[in-house]
């Protein structure tokens, strides 16, 4: 290519600076945000991995009453088990200073002497506990993070009966517990609860486990069949009290990580896609839109000699520059913020090493679908203007052959000021390009919908279930079942306003080769505290009769109302009972099966044994309660749901509204991109007509609404359509986001809709302001002196 | 159209001075070389006169007329019309002096497209203070039938026509028209030229007219030459023939 067209090439550049900056900034933000997600999930993925491989996560695992320690080598002899390690662990009441209210913890034991062992801890802070040392104890990062506890600090625990005094040596971190949550709640909370690793000479003589042991872990050696070695581990483990081993499947913190990562995976491609999609878009638009206006240019350069495929190849290079740029721009932002995400995440999930790696792959799609996107729009608009004989093309694009418009056809005109009908002419002139950028600005406000909406998600999740479905002040749970009397005792604590109690039984629920491990939660049917609502707000009633699963559990199990389920219950007696499914509701988290308490009662003969009791607490009285409660034996903790709105507001609303707050502010630069560009492009193609007004004596204040009432007309048609895309974009997330966690409910708040139009018309002002700035260097000679 | 002959006294050359411009000068910067554009020129325009332009091109015809018309500053010179120094205005106000005192007419006639003839003319009455109305600056450019015609439906004679119609439509103080016939063929041109003289004799309006053809000077008042940013001579024609009788 000659020198010459290159030096063209350069400065057109540098002529058209804005709108090179404004289009490699769209771009820059698609990819970006492409790779912030995908880098950010590959890297969960990576870190979780090599987390779980580096501090040996077992395979399978299992609790039973109480297993002799001589059967060990029999299931060592199991084919397939690779490591079999026997602890004890108990759920223990806690006493912690600072704490109002009565906590718990669970106790699990570690060896005195540090070894290689299953589910390894990290150690974050302080040490390991010494050899012979029985009061010594590891706590878990969480708990320690969210109660201020340092290594020196000690807590009390009812072991054995008796309170007894703990040192707190170190604070670690463990693949197992990585969303640490007590056994059968869907949010931690760590102030009340949490894990605490003794010495397990402390754990055998405080629960009389000389030579036994409760709980199993075990690693699978590779090729084994984890459903042979869970059959025939349960067939061993069923004399002692065996509740049923499981896989890491259905190991609670994996399971919450792996959704977790789904959920990540499912955004991560989505939003992706849709911005890429959306950029690519834009950039056709842009760029056949600046070529379009270079007509001229083309025609010259055809008259020259130069042949089409120099001159499209020229073009193409000019986009190819522009969007390159906007590709290293957006892979070093996206590279970045993926990072900081990466680590933002690795803090929710306690990972204790963070794997970041970006595949070279993510940044191929990424810029075959731009460059791609590109050149499409480009080399279109290039064809079209070399198609055409150079004294034509030298003419401008198609007759300027305007008509009276529709609004004038009926007769209005009158009503119409000239500069309107300038701006009404234009757009009815050329329809399609008015559609099109409608079109293009629509999407970013779909994009603006689509970020906003995961704040909308989260709070309406909030709102569902600490507001509608929670609406306890407290709930206070038991160690053991306790007698149907418990209820009136209850009742006679000082401050408890009412009452309701609820019994939660840990059971399998089996359909033919589907089952599940969950627990049956008995309540009261016409209780006020605790209800059922589905993800539109919907009040529900429990039947008197049969099981109310969650729409996920029962589509993880395949039964339908009508349908009879085996529930295998996993404590006491351990019936096996066949329940009838009543009904499925549609919750927005987790896969629970519900009862009226009465019926579960009767179904396991029981009389009125209850769980724990959801209570509404008078303030004036609540600490009087908590202070009794921590001295009430039996008692294994409180829960109180503004602490657990308070983790989760810290945890998982922080990392999810930092995610969404990134994917907003390349949504809303996005915007800009889109409506700046529109603007200046109408500025190059109008500029000799706003130049012929300007020599008339129009002031460039009037001659700026001429332009722009063009541009504000076009966002604000832009506005509603885009409204409406958001909405279905978000549609689509939500049936795609539809992990066995979480459900997310399809709702937009106004707030979002107001948020999204004003950053909208800010774009607007704000490429307005810029366009209106080139305007006063408008060269009003330079313009009269050319053809039109 | 036979236009009789004017003499001397029907023009107002005895009129008071519209435009004194003394030691214009413009010069372009181009890397290392100084352009001038104008080199220290004075000129004095009266009020209801008609002046030629003549010079090759590239003599400095444009700029002058440029300055004079508010679209550009000298390098150095002061231009006085009537009491505004257009040196010392800035922006807002030579807006505002266009917008009062001038109409243009440029070759290429920079109608806005999407508006019809009549709304092109409207464009400016509709901001002028005492204006003709629309239907009268195209009457009196012979446009009467074609109001509603967008400019893509118009010929080029035509749109130049329109132009002119805009440019007069304000009443304007001094019309100043740079090459108005330099797209047009000669017939088409020679009816342009008309039009031109018959504002100046309507209404009286000081027109100047920049043309690198040598046989419209026939037309005017006073004739002034230009040569490389210099006025090289001015010359009075004793009378001022119709176009209709000049040739080239
Ligand atoms: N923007 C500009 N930059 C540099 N030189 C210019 C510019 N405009 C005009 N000139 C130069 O000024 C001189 C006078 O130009 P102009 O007034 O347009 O001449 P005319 O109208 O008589 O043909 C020419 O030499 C021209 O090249
Ligand atoms: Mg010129």
């Amino acid at each position: 290519m000659p020198g010459a067209l290159n030096r063209k090439l350069f400065r057109d550049l540098l002529h058209m600076r804005g709108q090179v900056i404004a289009v490699a900034l769209v771009v820059a933000c698609g990819v970006a945000s492409f790779v912030l997600l995908r880098n950010t999930y590959r890297s969960l993925l990576a870190t979780k991995t090599s987390y779980y491989y580096e501090y040996r996560f077992a395979d399978v695992f299992a609790q039973a009453k109480r297993v002799p320690k001589w059967i060990i080598p029999r299931i060592a002899e199991i084919p397939g088990v690779a490591v079999v390690q026997p602890r004890i662990v108990s759920l223990v009441t806690v006493d912690f200073p600072n704490v109002e209210q009565p906590a718990s913890g669970l106790m699990i034991s570690i060896p005195e002497k540090r070894t290689q062992m299953l589910n390894d801890l990290h150690i974050e802070m302080g040490r390991y506990i010494e050899p012979g040392k029985r009061d010594e104890i590891i706590i878990s990062t969480s708990l320690a993070d969210r109660n201020g506890f340092k290594p020196g600090d000690s807590i009390s625990a009812v072991i054995n009966g008796k309170w007894t005094r703990l040192q707190i040596v170190g604070t670690a971190l463990s693949p197992e517990y990585i969303y640490e949550i007590r056994p059968g709640d869907l949010f931690p909370d760590n102030k009340h609860f949490g894990v605490i690793w003794i010495s397990i000479e402390a754990l055998e003589s405080a629960f009389n486990m000389e030579g036994a042991f409760n709980d199993l872990t075990i690693s699978l050696s590779p090729g084994a069949n984890e459903q042979k070695v869970i059959t025939m581990l349960d067939a061993i483990l069923k004399e002692y009290g065996g509740l049923g081993a499981y896989g890491r499947a259905d190991q609670t913190s994996n399971y919450f990580i792996v959704n977790e990562l789904a959920e990540l995976q499912v955004s991560g491609t989505i939003i992706p896609a849709i911005f890429l999609g959306v950029t690519a878009f834009l950039i056709h638009l842009v760029l056949s839109r600046l070529v379009r206006t270079q007509r001229d240019q083309i025609a010259v350069l055809k008259a020259f000699g130069f042949s089409n495929s120099t001159i499209g190849w020229h073009f193409l290079k000019l986009a190819l520059l522009v969007v390159s740029g906007g590709i290293a721009l957006g892979t070093l932002v996206g590279w970045y913020f993926g990072l900081q995400l990466t680590e933002l995440y690795t803090e929710f999930f306690r990972f204790p090493l963070l794997e970041y790696d970006m595949s070279g792959q993510v940044l191929l799609i990424a810029s075959l679908i731009t460059f791609g996107a590109a050149s499409i729009g480009a080399l279109s608009a290039v064809n079209k203007a070399v198609s055409l004989p150079p004294a034509e093309a030298m003419r401008p694009e198609a007759p300027a052959s305007f008509q009276a418009s529709l609004l004038e056809r009926l007769g209005l005109q009158r009503f119409l000021p000239l500069s309107i009908r300038i701006i009404v002419r234009n757009l009815e002139r050329n329809v399609v390009k008015a559609v099109l950028t409608i079109f293009g600005i629509s999407l970013s406000v779909a994009l603006l919908i689509v970020g906003f909406y995961f704040f909308d998600a989260i709070d309406q999740i909030i709102q569902i279930q600490f507001k509608t479905v929670f609406r306890e002040d407290a709930t206070v749970f038991f160690n053991e079942p306790r007698p149907a009397r418990t209820r009136y005792e209850i009742m006679s604590l000082p401050g408890v306003i009412k009452s309701e109690p609820y019994r939660i039984v840990p059971a399998r629920l089996r359909n033919g080769h589907r089952s599940r491990r969950t627990a049956l939660l008995g309540i009261d049917p016409n209780g006020e505290l605790q209800r059922l609502v589905d993800k539109d707000f919907n009040i529900y009633r429990l039947p008197p009769d049969g099981l109310i699963l969650t729409t996920t559990l029962g589509e993880s199990l395949g039964v339908r109302p009508g349908d009879i389920l085996t529930v295998e219950v996993l404590e006491g007696e351990r019936p096996v009972l066949q329940i009838p499914v009543a009904d499925l509701v549609n919750e927005v988290l987790g896969m629970s099966a519900y009862m009226s308490l009465q019926s579960l009662n009767r179904l396991l003969q029981e009389g009125g044994t209850i769980s724990g009791a959801r209570l509404m607490v008078d303030d004036a009285q609540a600490s009087k309660l908590y202070g009794q409660l921590k001295l009430t034996p039996g008692v294994g903790g409180v829960l109180i749901p503004g602490s657990i709105l308070e983790n989760f507001n810290e945890t998982l609303a922080r990392t999810m509204g930092t995610s969404t707050a990134v994917i907003v502010l390349f949504a809303a630069i996005i915007a800009f991109g889109m409506v700046y560009n529109g603007a200046r492009i109408s500025l190059s193609e109008r500029g000799r007509e706003l130049a012929s007004l300007r020599v008339l004596g129009f002031t460039k204040r009037e001659i700026s609404v001429m332009l722009l009432g063009e541009q504000a007309i076009l966002t604000l048609l832009a506005v509603p359509t885009g409204y409406l895309l958001g909405f279905g974009l978000c549609y689509l997330l939500t049936t795609s986001i539809d992990t066995e966690m979480i459900r997310l409910p399809l709702v937009i708040s106004g707030k979002t809709y107001a948020l999204t139009f004003l950053i909208i018309v800010c774009a607007a002002i704000l490429s307005g302001l810029l366009v209106t700035w080139r305007l006063r260097s408008l060269d009003l000679i330079e313009v009269l002196k050319t053809r039109e | 159209m036979n236009q009789p002959i004017l003499n001397e006294s029907q023009i107002g050359r005895t009129g008071e001075v519209v435009f004194r411009a003394r030691g214009l000068s413009k010069v372009y910067r181009l890397g290392e070389v100084d352009v001038y554009a104008l080199r220290s020129v004075d000129l004095d325009l009266y009020e209801g006169e008609f002046v030629v332009l003549l010079g090759p091109s590239g003599s400095g015809k444009s700029t002058l007329l440029n300055i004079l018309g508010g679209l550009d500053a000298p390098t150095s010179g002061e231009v006085i019309f009537r009491d505004h120094n257009l040196i010392q205005a800035d922006d807002r106000e030579l807006t505002q002096f266009r917008r009062e005192h001038v109409g243009f007419v440029f070759q290429f006639y920079n109608l806005i497209p999407s508006l019809t003839a009549l709304e092109n003319v409207e464009l400016v009455t509709e901001i002028a203070k005492n204006p003709l109305s629309p239907q009268k600056a195209l009457e009196m450019v012979n446009l009467s039938e074609r109001l509603h015609h967008f400019p893509a439906q118009l010929s080029g004679g035509e749109q130049q026509r329109v132009a002119i119609a805009r440019a007069i439509a304000k009443r304007p103080d001094v019309l100043l028209c740079d090459e108005p016939t330099g797209a047009l063929d000669y017939p088409t041109g020679k009816l342009v030229l008309e039009v031109l003289q018959q504002v100046n004799q309507e209404l009286g309006t000081t027109t100047a007219v920049i043309t690198h053809n040598a046989a419209i000077a026939g037309m005017a008042d006073r004739v002034i030459r230009l040569r490389s940013g210099q006025i090289i001579e001015i010359h009075r024609n004793e009378t001022r023939l119709a176009p209709a009788d000049l040739s080239w």
